[in-house]
């Protein structure tokens, strides 16, 4: 489902990028010619993460699921840039008023980026879990792993089960 | 008493139970239930769409329905909250030497109690640690009811058993007669918490419960306790869960006992805690103090004369809640200083708030220490208690 939303983003941008002038930037320009894979994928633990063929970088978020679950958020702990992680390792960890919980790396990798508005907006994660509250981005070691999660239709029926 | 009802059970629950906070997990703590002891309201908990969770060997409310427990918790500070606190035990102690028998199983001045007052108390071991807290109602000199927790029911109970059997062999009770322990076993009792709860009480107590046998125990920080007999427990949540009252779980109960300042047992007290230590020397009246005559006297005197090695202190803790175990240390010459026994981020202050003890000497407000969370230390300065102060009801007690 998420694939088909940024297909139907990329084609709207498509469009638009035709109608104006050509010194406005598109957002194609960077990869004229690629069609990226972009795959989402779970885990037991309600992390999702959204993986880029083309760069190799996967984007950890917790699920909406989680975030119900917590309650308020109010304060988010983050890896450092350059930390290479195993998948399973805890990378960081997220606290409601309910109690701390524990973030894992759903792949392996190194951390690229974290999500520095979080820690002075940690109810994003409520507001906006699974796209302005990313928690990280991890470039990959092992792209085959992201295989071994869940798709959408395993995690609504992990979530339902 | 308001808030004395958590114990370890309800931290190991609510930490495994966020991040996999799955419905299969839930499903799982309903199989458990079925093991779990019940309240009478259980049914009344389910049909009000409760999520129930295992705490102190009962099937207990931790929410209702999709109603969170920040929520829940903002509800109580600014209106009204019903909680089913049936799950404690409660006790009669009767006979000619009640008050003497009580005021030898805990450091309290019962004698100077008035009829129908209540008084936090302690029950003490030989060495002054406390076996459990209590809030203690005298009907009469000869007539206490007592209010222990239920995650300590199998220990108290056994000390009670043990002690009334020692007393009624002491010269005094032979000539004036014994004391008989009586467990009100089944019967409801339920809270009543908030600003509005006393006047909300006010409209039922002349007419619509003139039918219903119930007593009704007025504490000063806003909240009522109502025991009610098995039979018609459920009656009178149903008549006390309507207008601004909603029902309350165990989540907002322990955020709202904790900005309190209140102990819970089996977190902030355990049997190798003095009250000294544990800042309840005002249960204990000064005459009692001198006289000593309570069991653990010995130890509470010592720590009265030469001050407490260690002392419960409140902390206000920056980034990061320090919750139950983080320890805490000397912020230059990283000396571990002591623990944090609870803590959550206040959803009232907003800030991160906790208790724990510190060693004598770096226990006074504004001393500046660190906490440390999971890996990382934590600026945690001490505070005084309690966090956000009640709007004390002064009604007739």
């Amino acid at each position: 489902m998420f694939n088909a939303i940024r297909q139907s983003a990329r084609s709207a941008n498509l469009v638009r990028a035709t109608r104006r002038p050509a010194n406005v930037a598109s957002p194609l320009r960077a990869f004229p010619s690629v069609r990226t894979l972009v795959t989402k994928r779970y885990t037991q633990d309600h992390e999702a993460v959204v993986f880029d063929d083309a760069t190799g970088v996967g984007i950890v978020t917790v699920t909406d699921y989680a975030q119900s679950s917590l309650g308020d958020v109010v304060f988010v702990e983050l890896p450092a840039v350059g930390t290479v992680v195993k998948q399973g390792d805890q990378i960081g960890a997220v606290e409601s008023v309910k109690a701390a919980s524990d973030i894992y790396a759903p792949v392996s990798g190194t951390v690229k980026e974290i999500n520095e508005t979080l820690s002075t907006q940690p109810g994003l994660l409520n507001k906006s879990p699974e796209i302005d509250g990313w928690l990280c981005k991890i470039e990959l070691s092992d792209a085959q792993e992201i295989t071994s999660l869940m798709d959408d239709a395993a995690y609504k029926a992990h979530c339902e089960h | 008493m308001s808030s004395r009802i958590l114990t370890k059970t309800l931290s190991g629950t609510v930490s495994q139970a966020t991040k996999r906070a799955t419905s299969s997990r839930v499903r799982c703590m309903a199989t458990e239930s079925g093991e779990l002891r019940k309240t009478r309201l259980y049914d009344f908990h389910v049909e009000n769409g409760a999520k129930m969770v295992p705490f102190a060997g009962y099937s207990m409310p931790l929410a209702y329905g999709s109603v969170g427990a920040v929520a829940s918790h903002h509800h109580v500070r600014k209106s009204a909250g019903l909680f089913d606190v049936g799950h404690m035990v409660q006790s009669n102690f009767l006979g000619p030497t009640a008050t003497q028998f009580l005021e030898w199983v805990t450091p309290s001045g019962l004698a100077a109690l008035k009829p129908y007052a209540s008084t936090l108390s302690v029950l003490l071991n030989e060495t002054g640690g406390i076996i459990d807290d209590t809030v203690i109602t005298k009907h009469a000199e000869d007539a206490f009811y007592v209010v222990t927790n239920a995650g300590r029911r199998d220990r108290d109970l056994a000390w009670f058993k043990e002690k009334v059997a020692e007393w009624n062999k002491t010269d005094l009770a032979k000539k004036e007669g014994g004391v008989e322990h009586e467990v009100l076993e089944d019967w409801g009792l339920l809270a009543l918490q908030g600003p509005e709860a006393a006047q909300f009480l006010q409209t039922y107590t002349s007419y619509d419960l003139k039918e219903l046998t119930f007593v009704c125990l007025r504490f000063p920080d806003e909240c009522s306790q109502i025991s009610i007999p098995p039979s018609e427990t459920t009656e009178v949540a149903k008549l006390l869960s309507k207008g601004p009252v909603l029902l309350t779980g165990l989540g907002a109960r322990d955020s709202l006992r904790l900005e309190a300042g209140m102990c819970l047992y089996g977190q902030d007290l355990n049997e190798d805690i003095t009250p000294i230590e544990a800042g309840l020397t005002w249960v204990i009246p000064k005459a009692r103090r001198e006289t000593g005559n309570f069991i653990g006297a010995e130890g509470v005197r010592k720590h009265l004369k030469e001050g407490p090695p260690r002392r419960r202190v409140g902390l206000i803790v920056e980034g990061a809640p320090a919750r139950q175990g983080a320890p805490i240390f000397h912020p230059t010459t990283k000396e571990p200083l002591g623990t944090v026994t609870s803590g959550i981020p206040s959803p009232t202050l907003s800030q991160n708030i906790a208790m724990g003890y510190v060693s004598s000497g770096f226990h006074k407000k504004n001393t500046e220490l660190l906490a440390e969370v999971r890996g990382k230390s934590r600026n945690a300065k001490i505070v005084g208690m309690p966090f956000v102060p009640t709007n004390y009801y002064r009604g007739s007690a």
